[in-house]
C-alpha cells in the first residue's frame, strides 16, 4: 500500500516547482470535496434529528448514540439500560472478522513460505495465481462461493457421491459460511505481505539455529516468526479491516443471524429502517475503531522502526 | 545445499498452499462449468450447451443486462480515465517539485480512499449527493468512481516515476524545452507502462464495484453489479452464471495486461 510513501530520492528533483498548484490541486479538489467533505458530513449527520423514511431535520440530538447504546424502553420513558442489540452485532462483526483473519493466517502463512521458497519464476507465477481471484469481481466471488458450498451445490453433491457423507453439510448460512467467503475476499492481502517479509527472511538465522539443536518447530516459533512479524501484523490489519465493514459476505453467504455491522449500516440507508442519523452514527462507531486499530498500529511500528 | 532446502521446507506447508488455490478456484471454475449447462435447473448437469450465453444477449432479461453493460463500461472507461489524469498530475507534484509544503498531507489525502471502509465511503456518498441535490444517475455514479479509483491509478504511476531519473528531463530543460514539453516529451512517454497499468488498475476497480455504486445510483439506473445483485436475491439462475463468467474472463484479460504493461515496463527501464 505505501508503494509510494513520501520521502526517498527522487524528492530532490524540483523540475515542475513552479506548478505544484495546479498539479496536486486536482486530487485535492476531488477526494476533498467528493470524500472528505462526504464523511466529515456523515459525521455531523449522526448528531442530527431522524426525518421520517429517511433525511434528517437540522436539530442537533445525541438520539442516534442513544439509540445506539440504550435501551429505554418501548416508549423511551423507562431508566436507561444497556441496548445489547446493536453493541451484539458489533462484537459479533468483531468476532467474525478476527476469526476470518486467524483463518486467512493458518492458510496464508504456509501459502505466502511455499511461494517465497521457490526459485523466483515460480514465485511469480503463484504470485499471479494467488492474485488473480482477487481482480475478479468481488460479488461474481461471492455469488460463486454462495453456489458452490450451498446445501444442493456440487461440493454437497461431491461428498455426499463420495461418500463421505449422507447428508448435505448445511454450511450456507452459518457464521462459518461468512468466515469463508471473508477468507476467499481478502486472502492476498494476507499473502502478499508475509511473502514480502519471508523474501527478506535471512536464512543464515535458521542454520544457525539448527546448529544449536534448534529442531525445524523450534525454530520457526522462536526464529522465523519473530522476525517476520511485521509482515504479519500488517497482513492481519489489511484482512481484519474490510472484514469488519463487510457487506456482500454476510448479506450473501450468512442468514439473518449471521447480521453484521456492514448490513445494519446498509438497512439504515436502503432498507425499510430509514434512520440516516442511525446510520450515519454507526458508520462513525466503526470509523472510529478502525482509525483506533491503524493507530495502535502505527504507533507499534514506529516503536519497532526507531 | 542439502541442508539448506531442509531449513526451507515445513511439512505440510505445499498442501495447504495447494490447498489455498483449490479453494481459491473451486468457485469460480463450478459456476464457469455450470454456465454451460443445457438444463435450467443450476443443481443437474444435463450436458454441454451454449443456450445461457444466447439467453445473455437475446433473452428475455438481456435488455436489462445490456443497458447495465453499457452503463458500466461507461463509468468505468471514464472513471479510469479521469482518476489517471488527477493520478499523474499528483505523482509528477510528489516526485518532481521538490519538498513542497503539504506534501505529506497530500499523501494521506491520496491514500484516504483506502483507509475509509468501502460501507462509510458508500454512506458517506449517499448522505453527500443528496444534501447538495444530486439524486443519483450516472454523473453521480462517476463522480463517486473517480474519488475511489485515484489511489489504485496513483500507485503503479509513483512506483514507476520514482525509479525514473530526471536526468532526461533535465537535459531537455538544458536544451530550452519548457517544463510542459519536457513532461509531454520525456516524462511522460518513459511513465507510460505505469499509467497503462494504473489505468486498467482503476478500470477492474470500478467496473468490480457494487457497494458504493449501490447507495449513490438512484432509483431505475443499473451497472452490471448491482443488477446481477438484484437477480441473485431472487436466487442464482444460469443466465447469471453466463454473465459471471464474461465478467470474470473480462477481470482475467485486464489483470493480465495490466502485470503485462507493468512488468515490460520494468525490464526495459
Amino acid at each position: 500500500m505505501a508503494a509510494a510513501a513520501p520521502g526517498g530520492a527522487s524528492t530532490s528533483s524540483r523540475i515542475y516547482r513552479g506548478n505544484v498548484l495546479r498539479l496536486i490541486g486536482p486530487s485535492w479538489v476531488i477526494i476533498g470535496i467528493f470524500l472528505l467533505i462526504p464523511v466529515i458530513l456523515t459525521v455531523v449527520y449522526s448528531f442530527l434529528t431522524k426525518e421520517f423514511r429517511g433525511g434528517v431535520q437540522w436539530t442537533p440530538t445525541l438520539a442516534a448514540y442513544d439509540q445506539f447504546f440504550f435501551d429505554r424502553g418501548l416508549f423511551g420513558d423507562e431508566p436507561p439500560r444497556i441496548e445489547w442489540t446493536y453493541l451484539g452485532i458489533f462484537w459479533r462483526s468483531v468476532w467474525q472478522a478476527a476469526s476470518a483473519t486467524l483463518l486467512c493466517l493458518v492458510i496464508g502463512f504456509p501459502t505466502a513460505w511455499f511461494i517465497a521458497t521457490r526459485d523466483p519464476r515460480q514465485r511469480a507465477t503463484w504470485l499471479f495465481m494467488i492474485t488473480i481471484p482477487y481482480w475478479v469481481n468481488l460479488l461474481i466471488r461471492t455469488v460463486s462461493m454462495k453456489f458452490l458450498i450451498r446445501d444442493e451445490g456440487p461440493l454437497n453433491s461431491l461428498l455426499m457421491w463420495t461418500g463421505i457423507t449422507d447428508a448435505p453439510l448445511g454450511l450456507i448460512n452459518t457464521n462459518f459460511a461468512v468466515q469463508l467467503g471473508l477468507f476467499y475476499s481478502y486472502l492476498p492481502f494476507m499473502v502478499l505481505p508475509i511473502y514480502a517479509a519471508v523474501e527478506r527472511y535471512d536464512f543464515s538465522l535458521s542454520e544457525a539455529a539448527a546448529d544449536l539443536y534448534s529442531g525445524m518447530w523450534t525454530t520457526l516459533r522462536l526464529v522465523i516468526l519473530p522476525t517476520v512479524r511485521p509482515g504479519i501484523i500488517a497482513g492481519c490489519i489489511l484482512v481484519f479491516i474490510p472484514s469488519l465493514g463487510a457487506f456482500l459476505a454476510p448479506d450473501l453467504l450468512g442468514g439473518a443471524k449471521t447480521f453484521m455491522i456492514g448490513s445494519l449500516i446498509e438497512e439504515q440507508f436502503k432498507g425499510a429502517a430509514g434512520n440516516w442519523p442511525f446510520g450515519s452514527a454507526v458508520a462513525t462507531i466503526l470509523m472510529t475503531i478502525i482509525m483506533a486499530v491503524l493507530l495502535v498500529y502505527a504507533r507499534a511500528q514506529g516503536k519497532e522502526s526507531k | 545445499m542439502a541442508l539448506k532446502i531442509d531449513l526451507r521446507r515445513f511439512p505440510g506447508f505445499f498442501p495447504i498452499a495447494l490447498l489455498c488455490l483449490v479453494v481459491l478456484y473451486a468457485p469460480l471454475v463450478v459456476v464457469s462449468v455450470y454456465s454451460f449447462n443445457a438444463s435450467a435447473s443450476i443443481t443437474r448437469w444435463e450436458g454441454f450447451s451454449l443456450a445461457w450465453y444466447v439467453d445473455v444477449f437475446t433473452g428475455p432479461e438481456s435488455p436489462k443486462f445490456r443497458q447495465a453493460a453499457i452503463n458500466s463500461l461507461i463509468i468505468a472507461v471514464l472513471a479510469a480515465a479521469g482518476a489517471t489524469l488527477i493520478a499523474i498530475a499528483a505523482a509528477v507534484a510528489m516526485f518532481r517539485t521538490g519538498r513542497f509544503k503539504g506534501r505529506t498531507l497530500s499523501f494521506a489525502l491520496i491514500n484516504l480512499p483506502l483507509m475509509v471502509p468501502e460501507i462509510v465511503t458508500a454512506v458517506a456518498s449517499l448522505i453527500f449527493f443528496s444534501s447538495i441535490g444530486l439524486g443519483g444517475g450516472l454523473t453521480t455514479i462517476l463522480l463517486a468512481h473517480i474519488t475511489f479509483c485515484i489511489p489504485f491509478a496513483y500507485l503503479p504511476i509513483a512506483a514507476r516515476m520514482q525509479g525514473l531519473s530526471d536526468s532526461y528531463e533535465q537535459a531537455a530543460m538544458d536544451l530550452y524545452a519548457t517544463p510542459w514539453q519536457a513532461f509531454r516529451l520525456v516524462l511522460l512517454p518513459l511513465l507510460l507502462p505505469g499509467v497503462m497499468s494504473g489505468y486498467l488498475l482503476a478500470f477492474i476497480i470500478s467496473l468490480d464495484d457494487f457497494l458504493i455504486t449501490n447507495f449513490v445510483k438512484g432509483a431505475g439506473i443499473e451497472t452490471l453489479p448491482t443488477a446481477i445483485f438484484g437477480a441473485v436475491k431472487q436466487g442464482i439462475r444460469p443466465n447469471i452464471m453466463a454473465i459471471s463468467t464474461l465478467m470474470l474472463v473480462v477481470s482475467v484479460i485486464f489483470v493480465t495486461l495490466s502485470w503485462w504493461a507493468g512488468r515490460s515496463g520494468k525490464s526495459k527501464a
